[in-house]
């Protein structure tokens, strides 16, 4: 269960840093996967009243705020057009509309959980974060650092020349992930792929081969390990699986 | 700490602990239609609307309430009357535990889809499990009740 003894919505970012800079203060999201938690929070910082909460299309890509819902990100026309639905596709198997609506992305991304399919999709749409003090941090580097006590601010999703994929395998439609895969088909033929659930967190890697080849590639360069959803045998053949479908989508030529 | 919100179309103010969820504060102001289900937002009993958006009133902070717009059941009246005696007519109640969140979303969707098609209903009640049935009356609940709309704005 879990405890919070103050409850504070700061008025600017700089006075959430620095109350975050105290061991038992928490910057709350959604709050679906901290109130599982047998935690008590000391200063709970909410970041509601920071206009975090929009998605700003320009020529150059998407800034999406961390205090953005899921089910924003999941129908947003300008981030499914350009993105071949890979986003909708990624986000609508997550439990249900309203934890979606409850669900933030700043929860989602600065969990960097294993299972995440909001972590999959980003990694392979070559996104950034925005740290208050750390500044813009490309996602697959944010993805392997230590939790820090900074401000995850926004996801910045640049526009490239590319098609998209995302498909994941769920022992029911609506439960966590046995694997997720997140693809881009870039301009000049190159691919980007993400594969999450390995149970591991997601990884970004940018195989070289003709296309008949990256199923075995992917499978081959991608960890996997064992947990109740699923096998590392059974992932690795998963990967294959996914990663032809993908390039099977994708070869019908990028945009 | 005190907060002061809209509830059902009346502005209220209650005084509650940090860590209150706004799932227990609506209760405690009244709205009992609002059930604790699973408590780890997979069952969408505690369906509340916040500013018209619908969300799990079980990890949502009341604190977070503060100067919003929060509608339970007991706020769509007649609209959940109207649905609730076509779930009644295909047996689809059941028990009944699930369905004041399951009338919340099903009216949310409508809202959002004012004529969706079986795979969309599907999707978006995926997020409200019933214990009791196996969700086909309540499918067939919304199809008649999407049949008999339509027949009803026909007639004029």
């Amino acid at each position: 269960m879990i405890t919070i003894r103050e409850y504070v919505r700061p008025a600017s970012l700089e006075e959430a840093w620095a109350l975050n800079q105290k061991r038992t203060s928490r910057v709350i999201g959604g709050m679906l996967w901290l109130k599982m938690q047998n935690t008590a929070v000391g200063t709970a910082i909410d970041l509601s009243g920071l206009g975090l909460d929009t998605i700003g299309e320009t020529p150059e890509g998407f800034a999406v705020g961390a205090m953005t819902s899921l089910r924003a990100l999941e129908t947003h026309a300008g981030l499914n057009e350009y993105t071949d639905g890979a986003v909708r596709e990624a986000l609508r198997r997550i439990v249900g509309v309203q934890f979606r609506a409850t669900a933030t992305l700043g929860g989602s991304v600065y969990g960097r959980f294993g299972f995440s399919d909001v972590l999959t999709l980003l990694l392979a749409l070559n996104a950034s974060v925005e740290l208050y003090k750390g500044g813009i941090v490309p996602l697959a580097r944010f993805a392997e650092m230590p939790y820090d006590r900074d401000i995850l601010v926004r996801v910045h999703i640049p526009r490239e020349n590319a098609a998209f994929f995302y498909q994941s395998v769920r022992p029911t439609k609506t439960d966590f992930p046995a694997l997720t895969c997140a693809a881009a088909r870039l301009a000049d033929g190159a691919y980007r792929f993400a594969v999450g659930a390995r149970p591991g967190k997601a990884v970004v890697l940018a195989p070289q081969g003709a296309p008949g080849a990256l199923p075995e590639i992917v499978s081959a360069q991608v960890a996997t390990g064992s947990n109740l959803r699923g096998s590392a045998e059974y992932r690795k053949h998963l990967i294959r699986v996914l990663v032809r479908r993908a390039v099977d989508t994708l070869e019908g030529g990028a945009k | 700490m005190n907060i002061t919100f809209t509830l059902n179309n009346k502005a209220v103010s209650a005084d509650i602990a940090p860590d209150t969820l706004l799932l227990d504060l609506v209760r405690r102001l009244g709205c009992k239609s609002v059930k604790r289900g699973c408590g780890t937002g997979n069952c969408g009993l505690c369906t509340v609307y916040l500013d018209g958006t619908p969300v799990l009133s079980c990890a949502t902070l009341a604190a977070r309430a503060q100067g919003r717009s929060v509608t339970t059941l007991e706020g769509l009246q007649s609209e959940a009357a109207e649905f609730g005696a076509f779930l009644a007519d295909q047996g689809a109640e059941q028990c009944g535990f699930c369905n004041s969140g399951f009338i919340m979303n099903t009216l949310a969707l409508l809202r959002e889809n004012p004529d969706p098609d079986e795979e969309e209903i599907r999707e978006y009640l995926a997020g409200n499990l019933c214990r009791c049935s196996g969700y086909e009356g309540q499918l067939r609940a919304i199809q008649s009740f999407l049949a008999w709309k339509k027949a009803k704005e026909a007639g004029g």
